[in-house]
């Protein structure tokens, strides 16, 4: 008798503090839907990604006063939803467009996801927002770069990253400049993996570079599968250009690096974009060899104390590396996709839709080094802009242009010969 | 010059397809067996030679050896844990076994070794060498020709050897092998310990150059099928002679056309050959 009258006091006690401790109902949480390659090909840069989006998460449903120039990162989960918290649900494409666009319609209509993030490869972006157009749920491209992701009529799709022809512009404004300090570009070679990504980039830098009479020697598209690049680069050695612009993947990127040391051809500048020569692999595997190579990137790290460096902290807390420019557009896209749901004030996917393209984010309440954060009619940034950096030693440091640059530009590039 | 450069690397490539796809043959021509996960052994010999590297610090010799005797006994508890008793079952069970094998060693490898590229250390071996004008870098020249010896020296072993003959009597007429007090079952663990081993080992001959991860096995696993079929079902010369003319085929086709053509080259001369010649170069009609 008193055994149960003990375990029935016990039950009760557990049930009150429990009842206790629940706040006031709290609010629906909000449904992120997320498409990552987390294996295959791309798996690492999907991974870290993936890792950055959690950051974000945890920047918005947390208290984080340290941030406060973020929007959202001092005051817990979305305020204009009576503190809602995001819920993110990630899926794995695995680099596959057709998966991705499967997996969209199961987010939309199983997991009913308020609004949409993604997806990487601007191969499974391309079929993924055509989705979520169709259904009438707002997906936010955080890094794709091919052109064609926006630029379709589409009304739900917006897209916080720089695109192919910004990028094209950047690097003949580079050129540009280092001709005025007496340096000789007379011809680029163009060498693309040839999806969606690198062919778009690839056109609409043969495109710029025509405009800026700069000679395109040879553009080499290539799979970027491929096991073996040496007739690539071999290519490349009887062509002579003054920079190579690399628009490759992971192992790809690797690959060109080891191939050029062992068929002993430097050119005075490579230049990647992005992608593959910031994947977390790249520089433990390459950057005895490919010293003074040059990359683009809208993030850094910045000083001990900045905004930046703290993300970066938490990044290096959860991964044990730097935050990398691909995953950091993918965390800012994140953000400012908060920011608009907190000012739509309700999950419902037209206020949202409004309220994105009613964004208009200024550069100090941003992570990335964006010129700020605002969508045209298409749907695309267009204040996104990018620096570029270059490997010293194990770490790339931004050094054009001027105003943004750290270090000072190393050209010709050291390569192996250091 | 720069085209004898181009056919220098396809052949040393080549070299490294048909040590591993020798392997492939071995099991297909002794069982009639299609193994869907040779590819996977290819990256496990490039996991193995990246750990002994890593823990011990061993060369080519070390790492290579390392790779051939783990993957020797992993193809030998497949055989004895699997193989044996869907050998058994229908056609499309067999199939199915070593495709869900493949996927099981690539996802294990993604969980044990992460997603990301890895490659040896650039000290495990280093330098190329200029024969009059003609660089053949170290890693891959050593690969290149340890692998064609290899393959030479397992096909010595199934025609030179005792072993070799009742390998090769089980494959003919497994009951005849039996009345001659050949085990098969013992003949058919060794194929495919010795197939393991051979994939393993190119897999750390390739280690030397080129960076990796757990989904890799995939692109190796096609490429071997493509050399066998045209060398011949179970014929390890044809293996071998194949191997060489992917690898020359692919590299000449990049270099002259584009790289995006080599594969198509590849497939087309695959296809044309299949028409005229079924049974591969060297197969048995």
């Amino acid at each position: 008798m008193s055994k149960v009258s003990a375990s029935g006091l016990f039950t009760i006690s557990v049930v009150a503090a429990l009842l206790g401790a629940l706040p006031a109902p709290a609010a629906e949480p909000v449904k992120i839907g997320i498409l990552l390659p987390l294996t295959g090909n791309a798996a690492a840069a999907g991974q870290a990604s993936k890792a950055a989006e959690e950051i974000g998460a945890e920047i918005v449903n947390g208290k984080h006063p340290e941030l406060a120039n973020l929007p959202l990162a001092a005051s817990e989960g979305l305020p204009g939803l009576g503190g809602a918290k995001l819920d993110l649900v990630f899926v794995d494409h695995q680099g596959n467009p057709s998966l991705a666009q499967q997996l969209a319609t199961r987010l939309i209509t199983q997991d009913k996801v308020h609004a949409l993030l993604g997806a990487y490869q601007s191969s499974c972006s391309f079929t993924a927002t055509a989705v979520a157009e169709r259904y009438g749920i707002p997906f936010l491209v955080g890094d794709s770069a091919a052109l064609n992701i926006t630029g379709r009529g589409f009304k739900w799709v917006f897209r916080s990253t720089p695109i192919a022809s910004d990028y094209a512009a950047t690097y003949m404004r580079f050129f540009d400049d280092m001709k005025k300090q007496g340096r000789r570009i007379a011809a680029i070679a163009v060498v693309n993996e040839n999806t969606d990504y690198g062919t778009s980039v690839a056109d609409s830098i043969e495109a710029e570079a025509k405009r800026s009479n700069v000679a395109v020697a040879i553009r080499i598209p290539y799979s970027a599968s491929s096991t073996d690049v040496s007739a690539q680069v071999l290519q490349l050695k009887e062509k002579q250009p003054d920079v190579v612009i690399f628009i490759s993947y992971t192992s790809d990127s690797i690959l060109y690096m080891k191939s050029m040391k062992n068929l002993d051809y430097l050119p005075p500048m490579v230049i990647g974009d992005d992608t593959g020569f910031s994947d977390p692999s790249f520089i433990p595997a390459v950057s005895d060899i490919a010293q003074g190579a040059m990359n683009r990137s809208a993030w850094d790290i910045g000083k001990p104390g900045s905004t930046t460096y703290k993300i970066n902290e938490m990044y290096k807390a959860k991964t044990g590396r730097d935050l990398d420019d691909t995953s950091g557009r993918n965390m800012q896209g994140f953000l400012a996709l908060a920011e608009a749901i907190n000012r739509a004030g309700s999950t419902d996917p037209e206020k949202i839709r409004l309220a994105l393209s009613k964004t208009d984010l200024k550069p100090e309440q941003l992570m990335m080094g964006y010129n700020g954060l605002k969508f045209d009619d298409t749907g695309q940034n267009i204040l996104a802009s990018t620096y570029l950096i270059q490997l010293k030693d194990k770490q790339y440091q931004p050094v054009w242009p001027a105003n943004a640059a750290a270090a000072k530009l190393d050209w010709p590039m050291a390569g192996w010969k250091h | 010059m720069l085209l004898l450069q181009v056919i220098v690397g396809g052949l040393l490539l080549g070299a490294i397809y048909a040590l591993f796809s020798s392997g492939l043959t071995l099991i297909w021509g002794m069982m009639n067996f299609i193994n869907f996960a040779h590819g996977e052994f290819v990256m496990l010999g490039m996991y193995v030679a990246l750990l002994v590297v890593i823990w011990l610090g061993g060369g080519p010799a070390a790492f290579g050896f390392a790779a051939a005797f783990a993957l020797f006994m992993l193809g030998i508890a497949v055989y004895l844990s699997l193989i044996r008793h869907v050998m058994r079952g229908p056609m499309l069970a067999q199939i199915l076994s070593t495709f869900g094998l493949a996927l099981l060693l690539r996802y294990t490898a993604f969980w044990i070794f992460s997603a990301n590229f890895v490659s040896l250390p650039q000290s495990a071996l280093s330098g190329t060498l200029n024969v009059a004008g003609i660089l053949m870098p170290v890693p891959q020249l050593v690969a290149g020709l340890a692998a064609i010896v290899l393959t030479i020296a397992l096909h010595l072993l199934l025609t030179c050897t005792t072993v070799g003959s009742q390998l090769l009597a089980v494959a003919e007429d497994r009951s005849a092998a039996m009345l001659m007090g050949i085990r098969p079952d013992r003949m058919q663990a060794l194929a495919w310990g010795l197939a393991a081993a051979s994939a393993g080992i190119a897999g750390a001959l390739m280690a030397m150059s080129y960076p990796w991860s757990p989904s890799v096995g995939e692109t190796f696993g096609l490429t071997a099928f493509v050399v066998v079929t045209l060398g011949g079902f179970g014929s390890v010369p044809g293996a071998l002679y194949a191997g060489l003319i992917i690898g020359l085929i692919q590299a000449l086709s990049a270099y002259l056309l584009g790289p995006i053509y080599k594969d198509i080259v590849v497939y087309a001369l695959f296809a044309a050959l299949l028409w005229l010649r079924p049974q591969g170069l060297m197969g048995k009609a």
